[in-house]
């Protein structure tokens, strides 16, 4: 129903052509990035791609196929199953949560046979096309309603609440934030999250007491005193940053970091591998790492901006904020400026659910990529391929 | 699309105010890991070195104690312990039910080795029994497959090569006691011992070396991951004794289960050769530690297996004091070899009537007479013409009345009397009986067998003020060095008063009168000269010397009288001397004398053997 002004704005591109308008810098510098996680990964086992570096790059390179598979597809199938997708993430949530209240304590995975899924990770990406989807549906002026943001504060509320209750703060508090940026993105008012702001710092205290657990509060109680707690909660941040600031400028050098290589430092090969990197390479080595992830991060706004269906815009800037939360606040942790919480450097950090996510989502941006130029109606909800 | 493209620039505003806030948190993480690396880098630096460097000391092997002639007495040796260490062991309990098979464990170890276990972290390694048999240890070794984190560790332990028959002169070594804490960080470690008696507590410090160093990297629980820095430690020094073992085997199986003791002496040197108490102990025994019921039963044996009565016992000389006496006597005037006294078998002095060891006397005695038959009336006058004081004086010039000085710990002094002594410790003045009493080596004085041996040897050496020592070279705490004075100083004794007290001693023995005739050495150019000693250690009542004295064998053995002996050899060209007190032996001439003479038989017959430069140079 809308004109078309070029073959690139046509529904359908070939196989051949979609290939040819891939984002290949941006897949590079990705591999760049995840190299860098192998090679730290080879040192934390003390010069041996066993047990961790190997995995990861099967991993990775398993996770990039999926990524250009998903970036390959139509754009117009993620607007049209949004919904979907996201009431069965949500699904997998409850169930989680019921089979934690069955017996297994703290629960986060299930087994789908042949390879598990953390339904919360999963929830992160289907958040992202949930709203994109609802707020691609609405005019500006719709937006500026009040009504017509409650269905997507319960959509993003609801598992926030269950991520919550699992417990996992670090996925709870990327999921809210990304979210928030989606709405900002959107064009919601100004004054409207200075409001949610003030109900929040008013409801902390609720937060506090009703929601979390003993350990979360302790991981934030140690975090404005570590040194109050040396070798409880307190050690690992107190570790993290004898280790990064004994790196000094350029670092002890590959594979001679004597804090994480005694294990000192906790939780080396996934959430505090960049205070090893620090360690080893020194400021050299973790400006080189953040100057990849500015590349990056620049490279998924420049997409999203420039995409010509506001589905796309949304898709881009949730897959570009969910990339800087896990940067940020990884970041931020092991350098002592915010509490530990949980959340693993992206691409770097071993681990395969967080890998997973991310490809899941870089494969969307790069899908927007490739469809920048299609424009997709506001009530078009993609059912005309 | 009008609406689209007002939705796209309100997007692309808010896009990049997000992108901007992202710079800008980022920004933030620069300017941190900036602050940390480069700022506070050199506080973080020290930090880190503090974190992985661990100090730990080692043990220096304690110092060998060997013989005048280089035999081992004491040493090192390995000690194989079976540990485990409960991380690779996995099922703790399963293993040693499975160790147990091999080496029984009793509840109460088990006990011990659970406690440890939940106490210490899980890669310590935890002794589980120590003192392995080697079949033990093979048996172990052969099964390891079986046996997860079960390891033999080799550690060293004190080992004494002749146990009982040198424990006296060695002492022992045990673990340290809080009191002994120096502040040295050596003796904290788990397992150091350190000399609790004898040699081993004299010369402790020298046998026991420096420690060594070792600084070791370590993760964050603790487990050594490498060594950086080792600085080996100083080994013990090797302590040369003067004592031949031989000879102190010989003596210790010659005396049997007596309740005995016999020093041998060089009279030149003051060499200590032999250095006997009986009966005597298991020092390896304290080095792994005594039961109650083993330390009970030596503490409450009545032959007192723990005192070293060679250098604490303190017995009545005797007749073996005759000689002093008659040095005294002859220095004073008071007699002269040519002096007759008459025996009638007992003196008056006052009421008081002083009793002959013979009932019907001696006759007329000479000096030389008068010590060969051991009278005693000649020697009650002698004294009484001589006055304690001269006595008390000479005595104290043989070496009696003060320690000598021995390397060994526990030395005592005995008593040599006076007027002034027995004013300050009894609180009324002497009394000529006294002195009388005195004269035959009875009543308030007291000698070692090794002040004994001491005034021998300064008899027969010619008056020389030998002193007697342990070692064949100094030992210091920095080492061993060699003595370098030989000669002992003069005591100004007059030569011909020496020759006459050995004439008289050589009498003792070889003279068919002499009280230790039967003692006899017949080799000629072996020969030795002596003086027993027989010391009541009871009163005999005036009824009981009216009836006839008990004699010792029908007394019980507490009440029975000490034998004693002393004598030196060879007669012509003494080199030699020896003190023998067996504790309520019996008769001196008919008990200790037939074991002097053995001993001194003994020493000559090793005596071309016994010079321990030759064995230096060998």
């Amino acid at each position: 129903m809308f004109p078309s002004d070029g073959f690139l704005s046509q529904p359908k591109m070939s196989l051949g052509q979609k290939l040819l308008h891939l984002h290949w810098l941006f897949v590079i510098l990705l591999t760049l990035t995840a190299s860098i996680g192998f090679a730290m990964l080879y040192s934390a086992a003390g010069g041996d791609f066993d047990p961790w570096a190997s995995r990861q790059m099967v991993r990775f390179g398993v996770g990039l196929v999926g990524m250009i598979v998903v970036a390959l597809t139509d754009i117009r199938l993620w607007l049209r199953y949004a919904y979907a997708f996201y009431f069965l993430v949500l699904a997998l949530l409850v169930a989680v949560e019921i089979s934690g209240f069955v017996g297994m304590g703290a629960q986060r995975w299930i087994s789908l046979g042949f390879f598990n899924v953390q339904p919360s990770e999963l929830m992160k990406v289907a958040m992202v096309l949930a709203l994109a989807r609802y707020f691609h549906g609405g005019s500006i002026e719709d937006v500026g309603r009040p009504l017509f943001l409650l269905p997507p504060a319960f959509m993003v509320g609801v598992p926030a609440v269950l991520i919550l209750r699992q417990p996992d703060l670090g996925t709870t508090l990327m999921l809210g934030l990304a979210s928030i940026a989606m709405f900002f993105a959107a064009g919601v008012r100004m004054w409207k999250f200075v409001v949610l702001g003030g109900l929040g710092l008013v409801s902390a205290p609720v937060a506090w007491f009703a929601l979390l657990r003993d350990y979360q509060k302790q991981r934030i109680l140690t975090f404005i005193n570590p040194e109050s707690d040396t070798l409880g909660s307190g050690y690992h941040i107190i570790q993290s940053k004898i280790a990064l600031g004994s790196g000094g400028t350029f670092g002890k050098g590959f594979m001679q970091g004597t804090q994480s290589h005694l294990n000192f430092l906790p939780e080396k090969q996934t959430d505090f591998i960049f205070t090893m990197l620090a360690e080893e390479f020194g400021l050299v080595g973790g400006l080189t790492l953040i100057a990849l992830y500015t590349l990056l991060l620049v490279y998924g706004l420049v997409i999203s901006m420039s995409s010509r269906n506001h589905f796309g815009r949304l898709v881009g800037i949730g897959v570009t904020m969910t990339f800087f939360l896990y940067i940020f606040i990884n970041v931020a942790m092991v350098m002592g400026l915010i509490p530990v919480v949980g959340v693993p450097l992206p691409l770097v950090s071993y681990g395969g659910t967080a890998m997973l996510t991310l490809l899941f989502g870089f494969g969307l941006l790069l899908c927007v990529h490739i469809h920048r130029d299609l424009t997709i109606g506001r009530r078009d909800s993609g059912d005309e391929m | 699309m009008h609406r689209d493209s007002e939705r796209h620039k309100l997007f692309s505003r808010r896009a990049l105010m997000l992108g901007a806030g992202q710079g800008a948190l980022l920004s933030a993480l620069v300017g941190r890991m900036y602050y940390l690396q480069v700022i506070e880098s050199a506080r973080y630096v020290t930090l880190a070195d503090e974190n992985r460097i661990n100090l730990r000391l080692l043990a220096p092997p304690r110092g060998a104690i060997i013989d005048r002639r280089g035999r081992a007495m004491a040493g090192n040796e390995q000690n194989y312990r079976v540990v485990i260490i409960p991380e690779q062991a996995g099922d703790v309990e399963h293993t040693l039910n499975l160790l147990s098979l091999i080496v029984p464990l009793s509840p109460g170890e088990r006990r011990r080795i659970r406690r440890e276990v939940k106490r210490k972290r899980a890669f310590v390694p935890i002794t589980v029994r120590e003192n392995l048999e080697w079949a033990e240890v093979a048996r172990i070794e052969v099964n390891s497959p079986d046996l997860p984190g079960i390891l033999i560790d080799v550690g060293q332990s004190r080992n004494y090569t002749f146990g009982p028959e040198t424990a006296h002169v060695l002492g022992y070594v045990a673990a340290v006691s809080e009191k002994e804490l120096t502040g040295d960080p050596l003796l904290e470690l788990p397992g150091f011992r350190i000399g609790k008696a004898g040699v081993e507590r004299v010369y402790d410090l020298a046998l026991r070396g420096a420690g060594g160093s070792s600084q070791v990297e370590v993760n964050a629980l603790g487990r050594v991951i490498r060594e950086l820095d080792r600085q080996e430690g100083q080994p013990g020094a090797e302590v040369r004794l003067t004592i031949d073992l031989q000879l102190q085997r010989y003596i210790t199986e010659r005396l049997g289960d007596l309740s005995a003791s016999v020093v041998v002496v060089d009279v030149f040197t003051g060499e200590v050769m032999a250095l006997v108490s009986t009966p005597s102990f298991d020092p390896n025994a304290f080095n792994t530690g005594l039961s109650q019921a083993e330390w009970e039963s030596l503490v409450s044996n009545p032959k007192a297996p723990l005192t070293n009565k060679a250098i604490a016992g303190q017995y009545a000389p005797g007749s073996t004091f005759k000689m002093a006496v008659a040095l005294a006597a002859l220095e004073k005037g008071a007699v002269t070899p040519d002096t007759h006294i008459f025996c009638s078998g007992s003196t008056k002095l006052g009421n008081s009537e002083f009793h002959c060891w013979k009932r019907g006397g001696h006759g007329t005695l000479d000096l030389q007479g008068a010590l060969e038959q051991s009278c005693d009336v000649y020697f009650y006058e002698v004294a009484r013409r001589t006055g304690i004081e001269r006595i008390g004086a000479m005595a104290r010039r043989l070496g009696l009345g003060t320690s000598l000085g021995l390397d060994l710990p526990g030395e005592k002094g005995g008593l040599v009397p006076s007027n002034d002594w027995k004013l300050g410790a009894i609180g009324t003045p002497w009394q000529l009986g006294e002195t009388m009493i005195a004269g035959i080596g009875q009543g308030y004085i007291l000698a070692t067998p090794l002040q004994l041996a001491i005034m021998t040897a300064r008899i027969a050496n010619g008056g020389r003020a030998v002193t007697p020592r342990l070692t064949v070279d100094q030992v210091r705490e920095a080492g061993v060095t060699p003595f370098l004075k030989v000669e002992a100083d003069s005591l100004g004794i007059i030569p011909e008063h020496l020759a006459q007290v050995r004439r008289g001693m050589e009498r003792v023995v070889n003279s068919p009168s002499g009280t230790a005739y039967r003692a006899r050495i017949s080799e000629t150019e072996h020969r030795m000269a002596g003086k027993s000693g027989t010391v009541q250690v009871r009163r005999i009542s005036k009824a009981e010397r009216e009836t006839g004295v008990v004699k010792n064998k029908d007394l019980p053995w507490k009440e029975r009288d000490h034998a004693l002996f002393v004598a030196f050899a060879p007669l012509d060209n003494p080199r030699f001397s020896v003190s023998v007190v067996v504790e309520h032996g019996g008769g001196g001439s008919s008990v200790a004398a037939p074991i002097a003479r053995d001993t001194l038989a003994e020493v000559q017959r090793l005596a071309p053997l016994l010079s321990t430069k030759t064995d230096q140079e060998a």
